[in-house]
């Protein structure tokens, strides 16, 4: 649908021509865009279910493990043991660019390299089904940081598609509709003008060459009536 | 150098000590929320590991950050279980991209 008012000049002609070219460019650039992100999405959001599967039930048996611990050991013992970590945890992060959307890549460096450092606690007090836990616990952890770094390379990546979805559609169905219809409405006009011009310079000459007609046959007339006196005298 | 939290009823997140993360406990939704904002506020925190079951209460302001960078919020079953959020969040960030759940 054309917006109501366009100037029918050539100017306003050659500025939509322009526009319609950006446009069709754009929208197929970005098609492109959508098609790629899409893509990459589709690949991550799989990983990410499994990924997530994975982690629950990791998480689960952690937590089960934990629930027989503390009916076996009185809550302040439990407490007390986990009171105080040997363990720490930095995590570093970088970017990753994905089609322009910059997403974060985890890198964690654990404090101690010693796996046997995650236990803050003797072994004397404490049951089994603890130690259980918390090695559970520790053994999803590289799982649980991936599921992290997907899960939101997954959300930023449904936003940046959404955006793009919407400019690709915005593009094909409003603006290049909008910029073709201008230009067809302002090349007719332009042309109904040419067209009346011709017509208007036709009718000009046409005059024009009636009037010389006239004067022609008057200049004949007038010489004939001289030639005819002539003869007569 | 970043932190990563872990936040959730104290039973549930108890362990992720020993881990060495940043283990914060609320016992209702309300003390949940207040630590949520506290720690995406403070630009430290990069990921937070959030139970389902506080998360369920939270929607609205999980959505909020869910177009940011950081922090990354991630849902683990608390210890009374999975409650299927985490996995509805995909299936919902799928049909965000998509328009339909097509997998």
């Amino acid at each position: 649908m054309p917006s109501a008012t366009v100037n029918a000049t050539r100017m306003e002609l050659t500025k939509q021509k322009k526009k319609l070219a950006t446009s069709t460019r754009g929208h197929k650039l970005l098609k492109d865009k959508r098609d790629e992100l899409m893509k990459q999405f589709l690949d991550l959001v799989r990983e990410n279910r499994a990924l997530r599967k994975k982690v629950e039930d990791a998480l689960m048996r952690a937590h089960g493990s934990f629930t027989v611990a503390s009916a076996l050991m009185s809550s302040e013992v439990l407490e007390q043991s986990l009171l105080y970590p040997k363990q720490s945890v930095e995590l570093d992060m970088t970017y990753q660019n994905i089609m322009s959307v910059n997403v974060p890549m985890y890198h964690f460096e654990t404090a101690s390299a010693d796996a046997g450092e995650i236990y803050p606690y003797g072994f004397a007090t404490t049951s089994c089904e603890l130690d259980d836990a918390v090695d559970a616990l520790s053994s999803v952890f590289e799982d649980m940081l991936k599921l992290a770094q997907i899960e939101k390379a997954t959300q930023l990546l449904a936003e940046e598609i959404e955006k793009t979805r919407r400019r690709v559609n915005a593009l094909e169905y409003v603006v290049i509709p909008d910029c073709q219809a201008k230009i067809k409405s302002i090349s007719m006009k332009l042309d109904e003008n040419e067209r009346n011009n011709t017509i208007r310079l036709m009718k000009v000459k046409d005059m024009m060459v009636a009037e010389q007609i006239e004067a022609n046959r008057r200049a004949d007339a007038a010489a004939m009536a001289e030639y005819k006196a002539k003869n007569q005298v | 150098m970043y932190n990563i939290a872990v936040l959730g009823d104290r039973e549930s997140v108890m362990g992720f000590k020993a881990l060495g993360l940043a283990v914060y406990s609320a016992e209702t939704v309300e003390e949940a929320r207040k630590t949520l904002h506290h720690l995406a506020r403070d630009g430290k925190t990069a990921i937070i590991y959030l139970t389902e079951q506080y998360a369920a209460e939270m929607q609205d302001e999980i959505a909020k950050y869910k177009d940011e960078v950081m922090p990354a919020i991630i849902l683990i079953p608390g210890k009374a279980g999975s409650l299927g959020i985490g996995m509805q969040n995909i299936t919902d960030s799928v049909e965000r991209a998509v328009g339909a759940d097509i997998l």
